[in-house]
């Protein structure tokens, strides 16, 4: 598979009043055309940042891409000017954000807001554009859409703005679309609605996806590939089976183990992670997760692991790694 | 309800209800009802965890707050201990207060920001008189201790605290004066995964050594699975169904719950990819003009002409399984 996206050494930091907030820290990975990649990580773990670093959306200052590389279609996209970036985002590559309340703008009609970005980029008029736009709100499945273009953002449920933000993101036919927890904010049906849509949409057009969460269960449901993140490093990066069958980080374990399962008895323990996450203006000097970490050594607090292959499509960055080796399995039988 | 006779009902709900008012004009007036909670009758063990879950306006949160008294019911009894909350005088209620008492979902909210965490867990003491002076400071200790915090921490502030230590604030909060229920309104929703699993085993530790019971609403049905004994679907006003945590997932009746339960990601891709799941279409519909008959029609994919005619009664179908569903009520 050709690489649609290679990102390379991606460090972005904040300049803030306590020092500097290092929110990514020099991280790597491709992406191929069509593949669906998931990033799960919690809060603060670098995943949004690193995407509006992709997009060039990080304000400035107080933000600032400090280093890295972000091949996309051959160019480097943190080199090219702010006019051929703006070409890039919305028509190349597309966004979807957390949360549809507030990413609509409330006084401009639907309609008016996904044939924005048909005008734009796609040079249509304003009657071709609005058949456009009607097509697109109904594949998204919303009824009626011809008669829905001319409601506000306030007159559509939770469900529908998000499938409304969708249908602007795919209106220009993007090779590549940010899918930024664009579930986190809606009920499960609805979630269920939406991953279905994103997924058949993918299907039909052939797009990559990149899909920002936290929760485990969106990504089993939806990506090939997933990357975890842990203050600001990408920590494992694995094919979907292969995280889930044979996680080898132990932050990951962590996350998988604290899940709760089917077939658990009432009154049995979660597996839980003590402590909490770093703070990004103060990262311990080695592994950050090392304060956290049961299989924690002297060589884990003076040093930081990179990320190494494993096995095919396996990265891990951990110094313990041979010691985990196995005990997902021995934890689910158990 | 009473299939498990070994066991004391501590807390019994009898067709609750409670509607916000909608009003108009300058003379405010009354032109229809919002029906949060419509009917809803449950009972709660000593020392069980029920569990109570449904998307976002389905009212879980109304009920929980409305039991406790914090809105005056519309309708319907709440008896605690065999006292009937609606009938008691002043006085009388504000000692109830003592026996229950209320987790909240956001843990940044709902701390006064220019409060000390012992000003905070101590308030309750100091309302109530039981303790004062060095005996207070001690037990606002003793109550940070319980919940995993550092005693030490007493005379800092909110602010100081990452979420799931917040939360665990709200938990000491909570139990300052020794209640016998509580309701946990989505205690951990607002917390990252690796933190929810902490105060998820609190809650259960401190269930365990004090005796708690608890009302648990949630809307993530894998980690309400994890901790109640028994759970109840609720869908715009209504419970749908209700029964021991295992026959829910493993015998769901009403199609709501199928749904509710088909719908929710597995943390398995190999299932995940095998899973045949019931997408239901549409919204949830406004809770001020709610569907005739059952009110989950609008989005059912098995409604039959008597579903849009009358709504189905609430009713046991095994011991101990009860479900409003016209298709399963008279072994449809």
């Amino acid at each position: 598979m050709a690489n649609l996206l290679e990102i390379r050494n991606l460090t972005t930091q904040f300049n803030t009043e306590e020092g500097i907030v290092r929110a990514v820290n020099g991280i790597t990975y491709s992406l191929g055309a069509g593949e669906t990649l998931g990033i799960v990580g919690e809060s603060g773990s670098g995943k949004s940042v690193s995407m509006l670093s992709v997009m060039r959306l990080i304000p400035e200052p107080p933000g600032k891409i400090v280093a890295g590389e972000v091949i996309f279609n051959d160019r480097d996209l943190l080199k090219i000017s702010e006019l051929e970036m703006q070409q890039v985002r919305g028509a190349e590559i597309a966004m979807v954000f957390q949360d549809p309340m507030t990413s609509l703008n409330p006084v401009l009609k639907v309609g008016f807001q996904i044939m924005e970005a048909l005008e734009r980029h796609q040079g249509l008029n304003k009657e071709q554009a609005r058949t456009r736009a009607a097509e697109l709100l109904s594949m998204v499945g919303i009824p009626n859409a011809e008669d829905r273009l001319d409601d506000y953002p306030h007159q559509f449920s939770g469900g529908m703005r998000q499938r409304a933000m969708i249908a602007i993101a795919l209106s220009c036919n993007p090779v590549l679309l940010i899918a930024d927890e664009p579930t986190t904010a809606l009920d499960v049906t609805i979630q269920a609605q939406i991953t279905d849509l994103v997924k058949q949409l993918q299907e039909a057009l052939g797009m990559a996806v990149i899909w920002i969460t936290h929760d485990l269960g969106v990504v089993a449901r939806l990506a090939q590939r997933v990357l975890v993140m842990y203050a600001g490093y990408v920590i494992e990066d694995a094919r979907v089976e292969t995280l889930y069958t044979t996680p080898r980080h132990p932050y990951t374990l962590g996350l998988l183990g604290s899940l709760p399962r089917l077939n658990s008895a009432r009154g049995s323990k979660l597996f839980s992670i003590p402590g909490q996450p770093p703070d990004l203006a103060h990262l311990p000097a080695g592994c950050p997760f090392a304060p956290r970490c049961s299989y924690v050594t002297q060589r884990c607090l003076d040093e930081n692991p990179v990320l190494e292959t494993i096995a095919r499509d396996h990265h891990v960055a951990c110094w313990e790694k041979d010691a985990t080796k196995g005990v997902w399995t021995y934890v689910q039988s158990a | 309800m009473s299939n498990q006779p070994d066991r004391s009902v501590l807390l019994q709900v009898n067709d609750l209800k409670k509607y916000f008012p909608i009003t108009r004009g300058v003379f405010r007036r009354h032109v229809g009802d919002v029906k949060a909670v419509d009917g809803v009758s449950f009972d709660i063990y000593q020392g069980e965890t029920l569990g109570l879950v449904g998307e976002s306006g389905c009212g879980k949160s109304t009920t929980g707050r409305t039991i406790l008294q914090v809105y005056p019911p519309t309708a319907g009894q709440v008896l605690l201990g065999g006292k009937d909350l609606a009938t008691l005088g002043h006085e009388e209620m504000r000692q109830m207060r003592r026996r229950m008492q209320l987790i909240f979902q956001d843990p940044y909210a709902s701390l006064n920001p220019r409060m000390t965490v012992g000003s905070i867990v101590g308030e309750a003491l100091d309302i109530f008189g039981l303790a004062r002076g060095a005996e207070r400071r001690d037990r606002v200790e003793e109550l940070l201790y319980l919940v995993g915090l550092n005693p030490y921490f007493i005379s800092r502030y909110p602010h100081e605290f990452s979420g799931g230590q917040r939360q665990r604030v709200g938990i000491a909060r909570a139990l300052a004066i020794n209640p016998d229920f509580i309701v946990c309104d989505e205690p951990i929703a607002a917390l990252d995964v690796s933190i929810q699993a902490q105060v998820v085993n609190l809650l259960e530790e401190l269930q365990e050594r004090l005796g708690l019971t608890y009302l648990f609403i949630a809307h993530d049905l894998s980690m309400v699975r994890h901790i109640s004994d028994r759970i109840a679907v609720m869908y715009l006003g209504k419970i749908v169904e209700l029964t021991d945590r295992d026959s829910l997932y493993h015998n769901p009746l009403h199609p709501y719950t199928k749904a509710l339960l088909s719908a929710v990601p597995v943390p398995d891709p190999l299932f995940e990819a095998r899973r045949e799941r019931i997408v239901l279409q549409g919204d949830v519909p406004s809770p001020a003009n709610p569907p005739q008959g059952c009110n989950f029609n609008t989005r059912c994919p098995l409604a039959e002409p008597r579903c849009y005619e009358a709504e189905p009664a609430f009713e046991q179908v095994s011991v101990g399984h009860w479900v409003a569903c016209h298709l399963v009520n008279r072994g449809g």
